[in-house]
């Protein structure tokens, strides 16, 4: 006998005829039949049941370093793919693990099945070793969530875990599943249809409010498309463009919606909101008619909500009944499909030139473009992601950590295709980018994926460096390294006399942090070597870490200030000054 | 302003978190909350009596329809509806105040449920103003406890039948 079992000599479970099934065995075939083909997930001692028959399943098992970390892989493997993302955890300390990355898909609406195990179901409530009230503490931050009492139900909760993650508005579901569940027997002939009477989607929109909609697009002399990520979610990209360019509106994003519109086209105005272009604030705040389509006007896109969109009659296209008139009063909601309803307002809207509407933004879009000082000797940020988007062509997936380099990325980058901005929107998780990238790297292993990151970002969840060497991910990671929690240094520059307090922690050399976990490190601290910088982080075929040592205390221009309205920019003088 | 909600729920454990737990997630106030079975076994009714305004209660209604084990919502605000609450009141009656204390049961139409030496133990159901109204009157003979069920309610004939 070897002391190494070879993958061939794995001793594989009995695959019997017989029509008792364990729960565990249910969970995989359920899975496999659902056709899942990728999972993320830790072990622990309550789901070992599980973990020993996916030792032979037909599914590719990615392991993290750490409970977060698989969940946003997850995450970002549905963001990517448009499936459901699977990730599975023990009880206790790694259901509770999965909080952050819970909470996260929630927020921005994304499909995912969390299956943790439990203690035994007589020890449910003894404070039992490694118990958490797993759902109790899920509750607020998932779509759904249940725990399995009986092998019985097991197949048939899968499925409804699968079907309510996946539809309507999706959002992340947990099944908290006791070991003793997943170690009893059951015939495999019980009832395993869905059975949700509470549940119910409503796809199509209600044809008069569509007309209705249609009639004031067509009356309209000023109109703004307002896109957010249902867009995205409801692969609607193809009807948005088609209504945008049939009816002649102009479009502007959320930080969401980004992909969702080709941003080379004239009439798109870019990202709006607290550091939306100028153009589009400015439009909005104009505009005689507001169309939202998949977007739930949150605080850092409306700025002050009173001064929102004064002139607007607003159109709101919504799968959620619950986000319409929840911030705005909205004038014509529509409630359903964002395709279905797109594609039947295409029908009936109708070309208007609005030639002084276009020609004002126009003027604004080359008044108060996004710009940066292209002189400076320092590494501008912008630079950075500039290079990155030319020498990519603008058809790299990225994802981000969150503060000031996430704004630069939605800024700086030109996003034409949905799914190709991967970014923690709602909940602005930091730490979110390094395995948004593995997970949206083993969704799409032919697109170059880059995460970019910020140095205390990328310093939560570095430790999956090792996960990607692991299984060999070409995933890049470029530092922008400030040396700063930037934005809250950007928020202290403006908000708090300059008073930089906890903004600035040491941090270690990355590129000797990523050698020593296996990837390849680099530094870039000059200016004139970061095109070459770049090249060579594409070229590479291992994940591969670059530091760039970028201008420390650059700032994200325009600002809406918190509470202020969107047409009280910061920082056009600044941008108006650079040429 | 007051508005009665009425949700059926699938008669399952964890629903009733699920939707406390809303409630406080969305900082909505809920005045009484009430929940029972129904006719159908996997069915239970929350009657649920909240106070906002026009915005806020619409929202309660949405964001409660999009828990998913909720069936159904009916909002009965502007409409005809019974709603009756239950109590049951332990009021001090000594001997010498027991007949005043019987015709002011018999006035709210109480009935009396227990008899001790000090105290009287009354069931009052009602309106939610017949149900203050009765405390109020109770309170000058020395009250030791209340129980009370919250509102339930049901919308009358004529709304449901057309
Ligand atoms: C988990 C988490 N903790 C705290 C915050 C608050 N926060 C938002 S941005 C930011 C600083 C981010 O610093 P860095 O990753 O270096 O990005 P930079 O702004 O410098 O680009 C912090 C602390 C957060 N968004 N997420
Ligand atoms: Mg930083």
């Amino acid at each position: 006998m070897t002391s190494q079992p070879s993958s061939s000599a794995r001793p594989t479970a009995s695959k019997g005829k017989s029509s008792l099934k364990t729960g565990a065995q249910i969970i995989v075939d359920t899975l496999i039949e659902l056709g899942v083909d990728t999972m993320f997930g830790y072990p622990g001692g309550v789901v070992l049941p599980l973990f020993d028959k996916l030792y032979d399943a037909p599914i590719n098992f990615i392991l993290p370093r750490h409970e977060q970390g698989a969940c946003h892989m997850a995450d970002a493997y549905a963001r990517a793919s448009g499936k459901v993302g699977v990730v599975l955890a023990t009880s206790g300390p790694g259901a509770c693990n999965l909080v952050t990355g819970l909470a996260t898909a929630n927020m921005d609406s994304i499909p995912l099945v969390a299956m943790t195990g439990q203690v035994r179901t007589e020890l449910i409530g003894n404070d039992a070793f490694q118990e958490a009230d797993t759902t109790g503490v899920t509750r607020p931050v998932t779509k759904y969530n249940c725990i399995v009492k009986d092998v019985k139900d097991l197949a048939r909760l899968i499925k409804e875990a699968f079907h309510i993650a996946s539809t309507g508005r999706p959002g992340p579901v947990l099944i908290d599943i006791p070991v003793d569940v997943q170690v009893n027997k059951t015939s495999t002939d019980g009832p395993d249809k869905i059975d949700l009477p509470g549940y119910r989607v409503r796809t199509k929109g209600h044809a008069r409010q569509i007309s209705m909609a249609a009639e004031a697009i067509n009356n309209s002399k000023q109109p703004v498309l307002y896109v957010g990520g249902g867009v995205i979610i409801a692969n609607a990209s193809e009807e948005l463009r088609a209504l945008a360019q049939k009816a002649n509106l102009p479009v502007t994003t959320t930080l969401l919606g980004l992909g969702s519109y080709d941003q080379s086209r004239p009439e798109s105005l870019d990202m709006l909101g607290m550091h939306g272009t100028a153009y589009a604030n400015f439009a909005v705040q104009e505009c005689d008619l507001l169309i939202a389509v998949g977007a739930r006007f949150d605080d850092r896109v409306t700025g002050k909500l009173d001064t929102f969109a004064p002139h607007a009659k607003i159109i709101h296209i919504d799968i959620d009944p619950s986000s319409i008139s929840k911030n705005v009063h909205v004038d014509i909601p529509v409630v359903g499909d964002a395709k279905h309803i797109l594609a039947e307002m295409v029908k009936e809207v109708k070309h208007q030139p609005r030639k002084r509407w276009f020609s004002k933004i126009a003027e604004w879009k080359k008044k108060f473009p996004l710009r940066y000082d292209k002189n400076s000797s320092e590494i501008k940020p912008q630079y950075v992601i500039d290079e990155v988007c030319r020498q990519t062509k603008g058809r790299a997936i990225i994802t981000t950590g969150v503060g000031q380099n996430q704004m630069w990325a939605a800024q700086f980058y030109h996003y034409s295709m949905p799914r190709q901005l991967i970014s923690s929107g709602g909940l602005g998780t930091m730490g979110f980018g390094l395995p948004a990238a593995i997970g949206a790297q083993i969704a799409k292993p032919d697109m170059t994926v880059i995460d970019i990151d910020g140095d205390h970002s990328f310093n939560m969840t570095l430790t999956e460096i090792p996960t990607a060497v692991e299984h060999n991910l070409p995933i890049k990671v470029c530092i922008m390294n400030n040396g700063y929690m930037g934005m809250v240094r950007q928020w202290q520059e403006l908000f708090y006399g300059r008073r930089y307090s906890k903004s600035y922690l040491s941090n270690p050399d990355y590129a000797t942090v990523a050698r020593a976990l296996g990837a390849v490190g680099e530094t870039c601290d000059k200016k004139a070597d970061v095109p070459k910088v770049i090249k060579a982080m594409l070229a590479e075929k291992r994940p591969c870490v670059v530091d760039f040592r970028i201008e420390r205390e650059e700032n994200v221009w325009p600002m809406v200030a918190a509470g202020k309205s969107l047409s009280e920019m910061d920082g056009l003088d600044i941008l108006e000054r650079l040429i | 302003m007051k508005h009665i909600i009425s949700a059926l729920v699938e008669n399952k454990p964890g629903v009733l978190a699920q939707v406390a737990g809303m409630f406080a997630a969305r900082a909505f106030n809920i005045d009484s909350l009430v929940v029972g079975r129904t006719e159908d076994p996997k069915l239970s009714r929350m009657t649920i009596v909240v106070v906002g305004d026009d915005r806020v209660v619409e929202q309660v209604r949405k964001q409660l329809a999009k828990v998913v084990p909720v069936v159904k919502v009916q909002d009965f605000a502007g409409e005809p509806v019974v709603a009756r609450d239950l109590m049951l009141i332990s009021v001090a009656a000594p001997p010498d105040k027991r007949p005043e204390m019987l015709s002011l049961i018999e006035m709210f139409k109480g009935k009396v449920v227990d008899l001790g030496p000090k105290f009287i133990m009354v069931e009052v159901s009602g309106p939610e103003a017949k149900i203050e109204a009765f405390i109020s009157a109770c309170k000058p003979y020395g009250i030791k406890s209340v129980a009370r069920t919250g509102t339930i309610a049901m919308p009358r004939a004529a709304k449901t039948d057309v």
